[in-house]
């Protein structure tokens, strides 16, 4: 008799009706998902604006971005960071992720295209027109990514090879880690001349675009997509990942710069 | 192969040289003057002087590109005389001295204040000038403390990665030491040569230092030897 007391019985009501609240709300609820999407530097801002439109049709996923070289972030899978999407800017990085079958091989698809392009600060007064220019006794010092980490300086370097000034070019070289790092040393006019995206130079005031590479490099830029094996969100990823191919997100690439691959 | 690991060890070594002769005079001329020195300003150069060892190295990085850049005070007079300092290997220099001075300073200026001012003051005096005291007495008497500082210091210039990057860029055969030589090749999966310049920077740090304890073990063994003989007499 002890036992039902009257502080006692409130309190067993209590908890009851606590434990009803918390079962039936669980069970209303979608459970929220977290994707990480690990994207080569130069789709910053192009994934930022596709994500807040993501995120705003579907509330209850939530995107992760991480921006670096595709160099870099191939390294953070290998290591085994939690990564659910990656998007790459070059073949190279994805298929050595194929080859340490660390991504699902069917949801890998081409995305985007882009074009790699020479600038310098927009106050530039060297009549740099070509790279051929950079070569001169003029140009000192040039940007670019680290060919052995990115996939931009890679294309630089076959941009020079083809053109026969690699040995001219290669003792003004300054490396940085991605295309954002060099965009910003030929910014700050720390270097008369660089080798970035197209899209890269798009979002900038600061310099002007004057050449291009020649058009059997630019060719070869493609930014492969997939889904990472050891993800925990995969359908969310596929439906991510559909996204990006949709007409709503095309526009937004377009405003940036990317041409969609052609399928 | 050689040029992948001769190139950083001879930059980080030029550079270690260089920024540990110059940290070593610096701080000690700051830590003498501040440990004398009880102006009303005194509080904020103390400050300032160790401010690089409390912001984040890529901070005091963005501060040295805006002091030596293009736009910047000294860049733009340096531009003067056709001289640039970003991406060079003396950016590499001064990124070393900046990050490294606070060590050198609080550690020095620690030992001179730990020294007992009555033998100071006895060699006062005794005539001595002020220049005297201070290389005959105060820096022979805290001069396990100021070695202890100059292993800091080079230990610091060893490691120094953020400012340098930031100063002096990647540019390898030229300003790519040691540290960024290593973040660089681990950035492009190149985990054996990334191994194989820890193994070489490991070297050169226990070399150094084993060197520093060595010299301030003759310091100490020095002066036990004049305390012995002096009581013995």
């Amino acid at each position: 008799m002890h036992f039902f007391k009257k502080n006692n019985l409130i309190t067993i009501g209590l908890v009851g009706l606590l434990l009803a609240i918390l079962t039936i709300s669980g069970c209303s609820a979608p459970v929220p998902v977290e994707l990480n999407v690990s994207a080569a530097a130069s789709l910053t801002d192009v994934l930022k604006e596709i994500n807040t439109l993501y995120t705003q049709e579907n509330p209850d996923v939530t995107i992760t971005p991480n921006f670096a070289s595709s160099g870099t972030l191939q390294q953070q899978i290998e290591q085994g960071a939690p990564v659910d999407v990656f998007l790459s800017a070059a073949a190279k990085q994805m298929d050595n992720l194929q080859k340490e079958e660390l991504i699902l091989n069917d949801t890998r698809q081409n995305l985007v295209n882009n074009t790699l392009v020479l600038i310098v600060p927009i106050d530039s007064t060297l009549g740099i027109t070509s790279l051929n220019d950079l070569a001169a006794d003029k140009v000192k010092q040039i940007a670019i990514c680290d060919p052995k980490s990115s996939p931009a300086g890679t294309y630089a370097q076959q941009a020079f090879d083809e053109l026969g000034i690699t040995a001219k070019v290669g003792p003004k070289e300054v490396l940085g880690s991605d295309v954002r790092q060099v965009l910003t040393y030929v910014e700050t006019g720390n270097v008369q001349a660089g080798l970035v995206y197209s899209t890269d130079a798009l979002i900038s005031t600061k310099v002007k675009v004057v050449a291009s590479v020649p058009a059997d490099v630019n060719a070869k830029i493609i930014y492969p997509i997939a889904i990472i094996k050891a993800s925990k969100n995969v359908d969310a990823a596929k439906a991510y990942i559909a996204f990006l191919f949709s007409d709503k997100a095309k526009t937004i690439f377009e405003k940036y710069g990317f041409t969609m691959v052609n399928k | 192969m050689t040029e992948t690991y001769l190139a950083p060890l001879w930059i980080s070594l030029k550079t270690v040289i260089v920024a540990t002769a110059i940290t070593f005079f610096l701080g000690i001329a700051a830590a003498r003057w501040m440990a004398h020195y009880s102006g009303k300003l005194k509080g904020l150069i103390d400050g300032l002087f160790i401010l690089p060892l409390v912001l984040p190295p890529t901070v005091v990085g963005l501060g040295l590109l805006l002091i030596f850049g293009k736009n910047g005070p000294i860049g733009e007079f340096l531009a003067l005389f056709n001289t640039t300092i970003v991406f060079s290997w003396p950016a590499t220099v001064i990124s070393a001295v900046t990050m490294s001075f606070p060590l050198m300073y609080m550690t020095a200026r620690g030992a001179f204040e730990q020294v007992d001012t009555h033998v100071e003051d006895a060699a006062r005096t005794l005539g001595a000038s002020e220049w005297r005291v201070f290389w005959s007495v105060t820096l022979p008497l805290a001069w396990p403390g100021v070695a202890a500082a100059t292993a800091l210091s080079l230990a610091r210039c060893l490691g120094e990665f953020g400012a340098t990057l930031m100063l002096a860029g990647n540019i390898p055969g030229r300003t790519a030491t040691i540290p960024v030589a290593i973040y660089f090749s681990i950035q492009a999966g190149d985990m054996n040569e990334a191994l194989i310049l820890v193994g070489i920077v490991l070297v050169i740090a226990f070399g150094a230092l084993a060197a520093i304890a060595y010299w301030k073990g003759k310091a100490y063994k020095a002066r036990a030897m004049m305390v012995n003989r002096e009581s013995v007499e």
